[in-house]
């Protein structure tokens, strides 16, 4: 095992981790979650509009 | 008692972004001038040596990326988490001692270049007593961020957030191995500061770049990005366009950036394949680079108008827009046959102010115009028409300090290779030189005019601080932390 076969046990993994990350990413049952988190932001705004300092 | 955020510090960060963009940004204009009249600073007599070009070089460029750009993103990074993790920050006296610590640094550097004391590794001259300073700092910010990312009220962890994460570890890795240097004072050196790298050779120059590169991948890119993901939406006032896509872009950059270095060492010493493995990774960065471009972009999509009023969105976008520029243009340049004609030129000093000036200077602008009012308890800039007259020299600004250099850089790039037929060179160097005068001309004044802004802005912040009142802690929404 030389580092050459290393270097490619390595590469192909790490395609592989990206594509499972990008699977996860779009996967339909993230959907909602991930909409969820884009509003994390905004969520204080709307509460501060209600109760204002 | 009522939870708050830590204004403090993001408070003393924003402010100091300011004076160091300011400072620094002096030194360019010094630099620039320089080049067009040698003996400027020459009749400054015993002070001369301190202002030579090769001291304050190092000066500028530290100066302009680890203390305006760095206080930049200590003040961004440690308000978003807080924001976003709706928690205060894990520790105030931590927080106060990266503040203190971080300036001390500066401070040290500004004493130590000019003074000539330097590694002489770019991006990383300062000698090792700072070194081991950065060390404690960069530490005690990861913990202060870190810890309170993991002591969050939120369940998930916003994006920004991983921006900031990637940059703190990939920061803390990037600096221990390339700082690891020898005190020469140990192998029976006089000068106590004075070190020695650890590598030698090639391989110096291989980590040298893939630390500096880096530098600018997870410094200048990764970090500024977590600024971008959190003001651009804020700013717009709507979510950012496709969160999937922001979480792919991350993942993607992560990959990507770490092997792109061998290109700034293109037909050198360093191995074939390196500079091919280099060359391939770079030109790979574009997908990366432009999705998240588009994704900040398109996060005005339905609301464009907006940027014909609001100047701070203005700031904000145009830096999406260099940055896109710029990302295209740097795979592009790191091409072999491309790199063949810019390589030295200055060309590459265009690329990277492209970058520095359009990119990371104006997507902090942007966000300390949003942010500023709002750590002095005010609504609003004390003036939203000078934000304007800013945000326009700014623009005029890098286009002329660029494209004065793309002339520049392919015009140098031709005259070194041009040869006659009997195999002879057609010019001197010096009649390249000499051929830069109009193009050092028109960066000066594009330079000049950048800096300027940067005054407009001091005099905007100042009125805002003097109408406001300096916030210390701020209500964190007490239903939202629930």
């Amino acid at each position: 095992m030389d580092a050459g076969f290393i270097g490619s046990v390595m590469t192909v993994l790490s395609f592989l981790v990206f594509v499972a990350i990008v699977w996860w990413a779009f996967h339909k049952g993230n959907k909602q979650k991930f909409e969820d988190a884009a509003h994390l932001p905004f969520r204080e705004d709307a509460d501060e509009a209600r109760k204002p300092d | 008692m009522e939870a708050t955020y830590n204004y403090k510090v993001v408070r003393q960060f924003a402010i100091m972004t300011v004076v160091w963009g300011i400072v620094g940004m002096l030194v360019g204009v010094i630099l620039s001038a320089q080049l067009i009249w040698p003996a400027l600073t020459e009749a400054l007599g015993p002070l001369a040596p301190y202002l030579s070009y090769g001291r304050i070089r190092p000066l500028h460029t530290n100066a302009v990326i680890f203390a305006f750009g760095g206080c930049a993103l200590f003040a961004t990074s440690l308000f978003i988490v807080q924001r976003t993790c709706q928690v205060r920050l894990l520790s105030d006296a931590l927080a106060s001692f990266v503040f203190w610590g971080w300036q001390l640094i500066i401070v040290l550097a500004a004493v130590s270049l000019p003074l000539g004391v330097t590694t002489g590794k770019e991006y990383a001259e300062l000698e090792w007593p700072i070194d081991l300073l950065i060390t404690v700092v960069w530490v005690a910010y990861a913990v202060l961020f870190i810890g309170t990312v993991i002591i969050r009220k939120t369940q998930h962890i916003y994006v920004a957030n991983w921006f900031f994460g990637a940059y703190i570890i990939t920061i803390a890795i990037l600096h221990l191995v390339n700082s690891a240097e020898l005190p020469w004072i140990l192998g029976g050196g006089v000068a106590w500061w004075k070190s020695y790298s650890a590598y030698a050779g090639v391989h110096d120059a291989m980590v040298q770049w893939w630390y500096g590169h880096n530098a600018v991948g997870f410094f200048l890119t990764t970090a500024f990005l977590g600024m971008m993901y959190y003001f651009v939406p804020k700013q717009a006032g709507r979510p950012i366009f496709s969160y999937r896509l922001s979480i792919v872009h991350f993942w993607a950059l992560n990959f990507i950036y770490m092997w792109a270095g061998p290109h700034h060492l293109l037909y050198t010493a360093l191995p074939d394949w390196a500079q091919s493995l280099g060359m391939v990774f770079s030109l790979m960065l574009i997908a990366p680079s432009w999705g998240g471009m588009m994704n900040g972009i398109m996060t005005l999509s339905g609301a464009w108008h907006k940027l014909r009023t609001d100047p701070i969105l203005k700031f904000l976008i145009t830096a999406l827009s260099f940055y896109g520029m710029s990302t295209f243009e740097g795979p592009m340049m790191s091409v072999k046959t491309v790199n063949a004609l810019s390589h030295y030129t200055e060309w590459t000093i265009g690329h990277v102010h492209s970058g520095a000036l359009g990119w990371v200077a104006m997507i902090s602008i942007g966000s300390l115009y949003y942010l500023i009012p709002r750590l002095f308890g005010r609504e609003e800039m004390y003036s939203t028409r000078l934000i304007n007259v800013h945000f326009w020299w700014s623009t005029i600004g890098v286009v002329l300090y660029i494209a004065a250099l793309w002339i520049a850089g392919v015009a140098q790039g031709l005259m070194w290779r041009a040869t006659n037929a009997d195999g002879t060179l057609t010019y001197s160097f010096a009649q390249s030189v000499n051929a830069m005068y109009p193009f050092y001309t028109i960066r000066l004044i594009g330079g000049t005019m950048f800096f300027a802004g940067m005054l407009l802005m001091a005099y905007n912040v100042w009125k805002t601080v003097a109408a406001g009142k300096a916030v210390n802690d701020a209500r964190i929404p007490q239903a939202v932390a629930a």
